[in-house]
């Protein structure tokens, strides 16, 4: 015998199996994703490119990005030499531009990426804890934030690097702290709103730990503003690391970074432009197609946006 | 009788030309104006007796007077003159023992105090014997005196322990400024560094912290007819382009210190005539100092492993196109007679022009000393000119002998702190910049315990053969003990790999007037000598 139960339950697998083959592919999704959001999906393809560039470094470069060429020292973008042509030109120790370009992709990669997870997802549990304890502790981590939030990031970072010294992991850590308060007070703002939502009221009344109502019904309701935040912190991360090599206090010589390119390169922007004018690109680029794509993700996650479109 | 005759009248004419020529080059100074200068570095504190850079002695040697100095009209040589002595700067009695010097009469300091051979003493007593605790620079470079004394107000005579050819080279060093007794003994021996009262051409007028220093024309200098400048402005400009464009701009007239090459060409492609350059040897040096504290740099061949890899005579090619740095050399300033020939250092462990042949010792070496895998940090100095380039270009050197290296590049008072205090470097950027050119003072630098040896070496033979060279008669004698504790150095011991000796290129306003290079950028900068041809 079949209850009336048992039918209502046939009728809603019948009903997500129909949804499930009603939902487009992969390829659909794309598509319709570079139709609707035509600026985000250019940057979605700048930001492949740069990833590519640095995972595939090695295999893409035509040298080595530390090996000095003195017989050609700030050769123009074209130079052949028997070891091959220097596309972009070279340094003033004779390093080929392009391959530098390149892997300085991996060192801005690997302090955005490092940057904006860390800082993103310290902020967001501080964000979320905050919103949910509240009361004095929520007062207390707000007033903290305040501290850290009143000093401008560059200047936080200045700071930061100028105490303990420069090196790719203290950039790291520069970097990192002011982006914490930053995310944790969006996430605290979205987690305030959540918290006051029935379900936290039942998942309490059911006796679920705090830890398991933060973990399993507060932040997964919290990812839409994490992760546009996690997006602007890479174009933000890249462009501060840029800025601390520039001002001699990021990554140093000859690790090959961006910033750094730009930096040796004030002196021969006159005479050698080529020098500047790559790694200014790249970091153009770099960050221009992570907002793109983080405005473009916003947008798409956003509810309020999506049912006005 | 008609031969001496000829030959007075000869004589004379001789000696009218040449009043007349000096009259007329004097009548053809200008007075007036006022000289814009930049600087890029900071000044650590106004006493010439603690520090050692030319951030100091740009703004502040102006408002000093020295005993004696290097001519100023021609700073390139040796000439010694007197500054508030008077007459010729004295040969020695005794044996080179005794050195007498008058102290010109009516010498005043800018607050209007008398200054006399007591001034002198107690300045020269703070450099050479400082009460513990009291720094004092180059106190290494009086081994020799063993007292200093006024005999009367006007009268100031040294005792040498033994006579010294590096004696009246050491006397001359700009960086002795004469201080007054009285606000030495009233205000204490480090009342000067906060404070300035001098009896230079200048007077001082204002210090602006990271902006300028401003001084004014002393009315009552004790050289005549000088200084011709009404004032002067030291601006601070860290920045290299910033100084460059304060020079294309016209807001500043000169920078003391040098440009590199590409800086040069690019001033003289846009000022064409307006701009002037003079060029020369520089009496300072990079080197990469190990240190013997850390292992496994106590193991001499690490050390000559290291000095091997460089390419000096490669290097001087391709980085003289960047950076300033050109000449290579030994321990000696190249050009002195006391300095290795070329044929002399390519004897030298690192020096030989088989490039090839070095590398593979090197790594020989390193293999044998069980340090095939080594890796290492590189103490550097933030400055880019020559520091960075130079630590930069060090770097790639290690790696043609498989040695991992990186640099740890720190702002100047991190980078002291960790070469001269911390010591725990492995391997840091060293220098040795002198001023007067005095070579036997100068390698004092290499001296275990002379003060500035950070290698930590404890070499005992190396003092010795120091002592000996400072005790030689003769210059032959002199050339064959520096032969033997330059290889010490560089090759038996291997305490410090020097790599390129600095090349000073100044483009300066060609309306800048008689400021002469020296072979040093602290030589030269009492400015009394400069005048404006506006």
């Amino acid at each position: 015998m079949v209850t009336v139960s048992e039918n209502l339950a046939d009728a809603k697998n019948a009903e997500l199996q129909d949804d499930l083959r009603d939902r487009p592919g992969l390829w659909k999704q794309i598509t319709s994703f570079a139709r609707k959001q035509p600026l985000g999906f250019a940057g979605l393809i700048v930001v492949l490119v740069f990833i590519c560039l640095a995972v595939f470094a090695p295999w893409l470069s035509p040298f080595d990005p530390e090996a000095s060429s003195y017989e050609h020292m700030l050769a123009p973008p074209g130079t052949t030499s028997d070891a091959g042509t220097f596309y972009l030109g070279t340094d003033d120790f004779g390093r080929d531009v392009l391959t530098r370009i390149i892997y300085g992709a991996r060192t801005a990669l690997f302090v955005g990426f490092t940057c904006a997870i860390v800082g993103a997802t310290v902020g967001l549990v501080l964000g979320v804890g905050s919103a949910f304890f509240g009361g004095k502790i929520d007062l207390i981590f707000q007033r903290i934030m305040d501290i850290f939030m009143a000093f401008p990031l560059i200047i936080m970072a200045l700071s930061i690097v100028a105490i303990f010294g420069s090196s790719i992991q203290n950039v790291i850590i520069a970097i990192t702290i002011p982006f914490i308060p930053r995310c944790a007070r969006v996430v605290r703002s979205s987690a305030l709103a959540i918290r006051e939502i029935p379900y936290i009221d039942a998942a309490r009344a059911n006796g679920f730990s705090n830890s398991r109502i933060i973990m399993r019904h507060m932040v997964p309701n919290v990812m839409a503003p994490f992760l546009i935040m996690l997006t602007a912190f890479v174009g933000q991360a890249i462009l501060l690391e840029a800025s601390l090599s520039f001002l001699g206090l990021g990554v140093q010589e000859p690790v090959p970074a961006w910033g750094l390119m730009l930096k040796n390169a004030q002196e021969y922007i006159r005479s050698e432009p080529w020098i500047a004018i790559w790694p200014g690109i790249a970091i153009t680029l770099g960050v221009f197609g992570f907002n793109l794509f983080g405005d473009a993700l916003r947008d798409a996650l956003d509810p309020r946006l999506r049912s006005n479109q | 009788m008609r031969f001496s005759t000829l030959k007075l009248a000869i004589g004379a004419a001789t000696a009218t030309a040449l009043t007349l020529g000096t009259i007329a080059g004097a009548a053809a100074q200008k007075s007036g104006g006022t000289l814009n200068f930049v600087v890029g570095s900071k000044i650590p504190s106004y006493d010439a007796h603690v520090e050692t850079t030319f951030g100091m002695i740009h703004p502040i040697a102006p408002f000093y007077s020295l005993l004696i100095r290097v001519n100023p009209d021609a700073p390139a040589t040796n000439d010694f003159v007197c500054d508030v002595c008077e007459g010729d700067v004295d040969k020695g009695a005794d044996g080179g023992k005794l050195f007498t010097f008058k102290i010109r009469k009516g010498l005043k300091f800018h607050n209007g105090a008398p200054l006399n051979a007591n001034d002198v003493v107690a300045s020269y007593n703070k450099i050479i014997f400082p009460p513990k605790g009291v720094a004092s620079s180059r106190k290494s470079f009086y081994r020799m005196v063993e007292s200093v004394a006024a005999t009367d107000d006007h009268t100031v005579v040294f005792k040498l322990k033994f006579p010294s050819g590096a004696f009246i080279p050491a006397l001359a060093s700009p960086f002795n400024f004469i201080y007054s007794k009285a606000d030495l003994e009233k205000n204490g021996l480090t009342w000067h560094k906060t404070n300035i009262n001098g009896s230079g051409p200048f007077v001082f007028v204002e210090h602006q912290p990271g902006a300028f220093v401003s001084g004014k024309k002393f009315a009552g200098y004790h050289h005549k007819g000088r200084p011709y400048l009404d004032g002067f402005r030291a601006i601070a400009a860290p920045k290299m382009a910033a100084r460059v464009q304060a020079i294309e701009g016209d807001r500043a007239s000169i920078e003391f210190r040098g440009f590199p090459p590409k800086q040069r060409d690019a001033l003289v492609k846009v000022l064409g005539d307006k701009i002037t350059v003079q060029e020369s040897d520089w009496n300072c040096v990079l080197m990469a100092t190990p240190n013997q504290k850390k292992k496994p740099f106590d193991d001499a061949r690490v050390r000559r492993a290291l000095s091997l890899s460089i390419d000096r005579w490669g290097g001087s090619k391709y980085l003289s196109k960047i950076a300033i740095v050109k000449t290579v050399g030994g321990v000696v300033f190249p050009g002195h007679p006391l300095a290795a020939t070329e044929a002399e250092l390519t004897k030298i462990a690192g020096y030989g022009k088989d490039l090839k042949a070095n590398r593979a010792e090197a790594r020989r070496l390193l293999k044998e000393a069980g340090q095939e895998n080594l890796s290492l940090v590189l103490n550097n100095r933030a400055v880019d000119q020559p520091y960075k380039v130079v630590g930069t270009w060090l770097l790639d050197q290690y790696k043609k002998i498989g040695i991992k290296a990186t640099q740890q590049v720190n702002p100047s008072s991190v980078f002291y702190d960790i070469l001269r205090k911390k010591q725990d470097f492995d391997v840091s950027i060293d220098f040795n910049c002198q001023s007067v050119i005095n070579p036997i003072a100068d390698v004092s630098k290499f001296l275990p315990g002379g003060g500035a040896n950070y290698s930590g070496s404890k070499d005992k033979k190396l003092v010795e053969m120091y002592d000996a060279l400072l005790r030689a008669p003769t210059e032959a004698e002199q050339r064959k003990l520096v032969r033997q504790y330059e290889k010490r150095v560089l090759d038996t011991e291997a305490t410090h790999a020097i790599t390129l000796w600095w090349y000073k290129i100044n483009p300066h306003r060609s309306y800048v007037k008689g400021w002469k290079i020296a072979p040093s950028h602290y030589l030269g900068q009492q400015l009394d000598q400069v005048w404006l041809d506006k």
